[in-house]
């Protein structure tokens, strides 16, 4: 039990299961038309569930509310995750998914009765293959991986119309874990790329790698150190060369907007992940989006359904031989594809030019800054995101995670840490275009003052985090004996 | 543009520091031909306004009513007491991430394991992930994590009355991940999966057996049967529920010996929002737990000594194994999987049991009521609160109904060619007595 009296905040909350007690209930079911006849046989039958909550309204809304306050989340703090493009979530667009003909809207309601919404899907569509270049957009993914794992189920298909599905992928060192398990998922073995010295993927190790077993490459871009593969046009000539085909992840999508499209830089298929670059919600761990875009010659394998025009008006469409088929119920996460539609509306054209400009500026601006006090992985300018890491406080015995701990005492979230792999001791920091230089700045000086700890007071950043509602967690004894879950105590008998 | 703070003194200030003259010296990595035809033809932006105008606009042209929805098959009208979405606009919990730093992720570790706590008490099993997508993908993981469980099998069965779309899903799954075999289960004549079938095609390279429970037809399958059937030839029994709310009266998966029970999890605080976002349950045994996808919440300690909760045993997951990963999955569906928490918090014990009951009844008087004006029921399997009916006119009637802005249910024909004239309904506690009663006067005019 969190037994400490604190002053201020309340910080212990226990369990929901241990706030009950017998007879409370935190909802009145209507008993309509209710009648005594149980309809079921007997053994089919189930009492009610021992150990689930008994807690009236006000104490569940008391107890969540109480939850929420202990979370940092990037509406209330600079939530300076890299690779997750924590931006602004628009509080207009919580609002318009929640629209009674839209919430309410059954999935399998007749398409002519579900116009408004085929059409949004339609437009979302129509945006998403403006911004990247790409032939055709499904909207099926629930997710960036989920959006990999589709990509990849095409690229295996294409092949395998082809008389070989192929049997490797090429994935840079520096690529995210999701783009090899993709693959494996798809019943390829991968291959890895090392960068150069400067962090990116040389032609000259592609060219040694690629053959006629290769099904694709799967590229990040910008890579996940932050930086641009200028070498993106000769890799994927070469890939192509060879009849493979370009995987273009697209996590990092919020440095190119206006910028660059992705199919000019020759990809054949690509994610995009709405709570990233679309500012969805990303919900503490979802629900996100994760759109797969797609070249004229991938286009046929997309999953089903798809929407189609007709002469009658917009329709779902099943009719498509060589698609993998389906990659989950129903039409993807369509409270997520209107707050993207919504969110890329309400910037149009030159705003979403916009973002990617002021996104990269203010990671530009962060790097310069911090390169006094931290090792900066790899010199030079970044996009939208950079990596630092830990060296040079070998001497004091510091390391990213004390850094990172003790960010969340100055009241910041931390960066992603110990990632990218490539880098030992990564601190990975991206600010978004939604950021203000005020902000950036107290992030800085956090930073240069955690710097200057570690030299003179190491035992503040070891002993990091003090102000928040936990100190650090252990997380070997949670891995060592796992809880998973709470069990109601056993009855006295 | 309202979401950027920059002032042009800002943006000078932050090109001075960096040292450049203007932005565009920032992409010069980029080939130029990339940038020369990267413009946008697009629209230019919207006031919020204009944008409220827009969607209304749109949101009014679909028919949307939980009062005269009896449309289920894998989505479900429920009602959402008001304290869910008023949690799950809390931006604490919408704008936060994965909780890396557990210090300062509490909020949503604790609401995690407390959904993991009650996901595995609703399914009978030891232990629940942090949640999946949604049920589909939920099914599809587990048949492939009882794949890895039984290296050596290449078949897994697959109900026929196992919803339409599961199906699909699992085949995209599992082809050209292996060189797997999958099978179709028939049903018999009470609706339910025929155990003789599964008895002659169950033997010793079958990894898996999949079941709907209850099954697309709304029918209670005999799960006792089954799974004894399975497990005596060593495979895997996985059951896949689309609607968790028969669990809070029909007895869980768990309690017949269930490996793998899945579920999709829209059926608690979550709208039907044309079908997504929903949430998958995923819940096994504990001896299997190092074998699942996603990932999972652990209880241990502060420094202090004080209980707090963190992810764990991630050594099974992507970032770290890479593609020796148990699944490719990143992330959870974290704020349905609150929805999911909060939602049941309310119903409690004895709400969720009354709900059910009140589902079970209202579907039971409905399909009752059909049968004595004409319409046949061809399964006769216990059933929660959907059910199918037949009749020689069931289209037409069907049409009918529609043309009066009720959602009769779906007809099957599309996913069962043998049911020609059935209609699949469900009846939960949203519809109003007025729009039943409509929907028995279009179904079943009594003038015919």
């Amino acid at each position: 039990m969190r037994g400490q009296k604190q002053e201020g905040l309340l910080l212990d909350e226990p369990l929901i299961f241990e706030r009950s007690q017998p007879g409370r209930r935190g909802t009145d079911v209507p008993r309509h038309d209710q009648r005594a006849d149980p309809h079921l046989p007997p053994h089919l039958l189930r009492p009610p569930i021992e150990g689930f909550p008994e807690v009236s309204e006000p104490e569940v809304l008391r107890h969540y509310l109480r939850l929420s306050q202990w979370n940092y989340g990037a509406a209330t703090t600079f939530y300076p995750l890299g690779s997750c493009t924590m931006k602004y979530n628009p509080v207009a667009n919580e609002a318009f998914a929640r629209l009674p003909g839209f919430a309410f809207l059954h999935p399998l309601t007749p398409d002519e009765l579900a116009q408004g919404a085929l059409e949004l899907l339609a437009d979302i569509e129509r945006w998403l293959a403006e911004i990247t270049g790409m032939a055709a957009v499904t909207l099926q993914p629930a997710a960036g991986a989920h959006g990999e794992l589709t990509g990849m189920k095409m690229i295996r298909a294409f092949h395998r119309d082809r008389g070989n599905p192929r049997q490797k992928v090429l994935i840079p060192a520096s690529a995210h874990g999701t783009n090899p398990a993709s693959a494996a998922l798809c019943g390829y073995t991968t291959v890895t790329l090392e960068g150069n010295q400067i962090g990116l993927i040389e032609p000259e190790a592609v060219r040694r790698a690629m053959n006629g077993e290769v099904a694709a490459i799967m590229i990040t871009n910008p890579n996940t150190l932050g930086l641009f593969e200028r070498e993106i046009l000769h890799i994927a000539e070469l890939v192509h060369g060879h009849g493979g085909l370009v995987y273009l992840d697209g996590a990092n999508l919020n440095a190119l907007l206006g910028v660059a499209k992705p199919a000019h830089m020759g990809a054949d298929v690509m994610q995009i992940n709405l709570h990233k670059t679309f500012s969805t919600p990303h919900g503490g761990g979802g629900p996100g989006a994760g759109p797969v875009a797609v070249s004229a010659a991938l286009e046929p394998y997309l999953p089903i359904p798809r929407v189609v025009r007709t002469a009658e008006g917009w329709r779902w469409s099943e009719d498509f031989p060589r698609s993998i088929g389906r990659v989950r119920t129903f039409h993807g996460n369509f409270g997520m594809h209107i707050r993207a539609l919504a969110y890329m509306m309400a910037l149009g054209g030159e705003g979403l030019a916009q973002v990617s400009r002021l996104a990269v500026l203010a990671a530009n601006y962060l790097r310069v800054r911090l390169a006094e006090a931290y090792h900066l992985a790899f010199p030079g300018v970044c996009m939208h995101e950079c990596v630092f890491s830990d060296k040079g406080f070998d001497a004091t015995g510091i390391k990213t995670l004390d850094i990172a701990k003790r960010l969340l005492d100055s009241g910041f979230y931390a960066p992603t840490i110990y990632f990218p792999l490539v880098v030992p001791g990564a601190l990975m920091i991206e600010p978004t275009e939604t950021e203000s230089k005020e902000t950036l700045d107290a992030f800085i000086e956090a930073m240069l003052e955690i710097a200057r700890e570690a030299r003179e007071h190491p035992e503040r950043l070891k002993e990091a985090p003090r102000h928040t509602p936990v100190g650090r967690v252990d997380e070997a004894r949670a891995a060592r004996r796992p809880v998973l879950r709470w069990s109601p105590p056993a009855p006295n008998k | 543009m309202r979401f950027f703070p920059h002032t042009q003194a800002d943006i000078e200030a932050m090109l001075a520091t960096i040292g450049v003259s203007n932005v565009d010296e920032l992409f010069e990595d980029i080939p130029a031909q990339l940038r020369e035809r990267a413009r946008l033809e697009l629209p230019p932006g919207r006031a919020e306004f204009e944008l409220r105008r827009y969607f209304e606009a749109l949101a009014q042209r679909n028919l949307a009513s939980y009062e005269r929805c009896f449309l289920g098959a894998g989505a479900y009208a429920h009602f959402v007491p008001a304290v869910v979405d008023h949690i799950l606009q809390r931006a604490e919990f919408y704008s936060a991430y994965t909780p890396y730093q557990p210090e300062v992720s509490q909020g949503t570790l604790q609401a995690t394991y407390e959904f993991q706590t009650l996901a595995a008490m609703l399914l009978g099993m030891d232990v629940a992930n942090a949640s999946m997508y949604d049920g589909a993908s939920a099914t599809a993981e587990a048949v492939l994590m009882a794949l890895r469980l039984r290296p050596g099998r290449r078949r897994v069965l697959v109900a026929r009355a196992l919803h339409p779309q599961y199906r699909e899903v699992i085949r995209t799954y599992v082809e050209g991940s292996g060189s797997y075999v999958l099978e179709e289960l028939p049903y018999g004549a009470e609706g339910t999966t025929d155990a003789n079938a599964l008895r002659s095609a169950l033997a010793d390279d079958v990894a898996a057996v999949v079941v709907a429970y209850p099954n697309f037809f709304g029918a209670i399958e005999d799960l006792a049967t089954l799974v004894a059937l399975t497990r005596a030839r060593d495979a895997l029994a996985i059951t896949a529920t689309t609607e968790p709310l028969a669990l809070g009266i029909v007895r869980p998966p768990g309690e017949f010996g269930v490996d793998i029970a899945v579920a999709e999890g829209q059926s608690f605080g979550i709208p039907l929002s044309y079908g997504g976002p929903g949430v998958g349950l995923f819940a096994t045994r504990l001896e299997f737990v190092r074998n699942m996808p996603g990932r999972l919440v652990g209880e241990s300690v502060d420094t202090a000594g004080r209980r707090a909760f963190v992810l764990t045993l991630a050594t099974r997951e992507q970032h770290i194994r890479r593609e020796r990963a148990t699944s490719n999955i990143c992330t959870n569906h974290g704020l349905m999987a609150l929805a999911v928490a909060v939602h049941l918090s309310l119903l409690g014990k004895h709400g969720l049991r009354e709900l059910a009951e009140t589902n079970l009844a209202r579907a039971h008087a409905l399909a009752a009521a059909l049968e004595a004006r004409g319409w046949t029921r061809p399964f006769r399997a216990p059933f929660f609160n959907e059910f199918v009916v037949t009749h020689p006119q069931a289209r037409e009637r069907y049409e009918r109904a529609l043309e009066r802005k009720l959602l009769p249910g779906t007809l099957l024909a599309r996913w069962y060619p043998e049911l020609a004239d059935a209609l699949l309904l469900c009846v939960t506690e949203t519809p109003s007595g007025e729009a039943v009663d409509e929907l028995l006067a279009a179904l079943a005019p009594t003038s015919q």
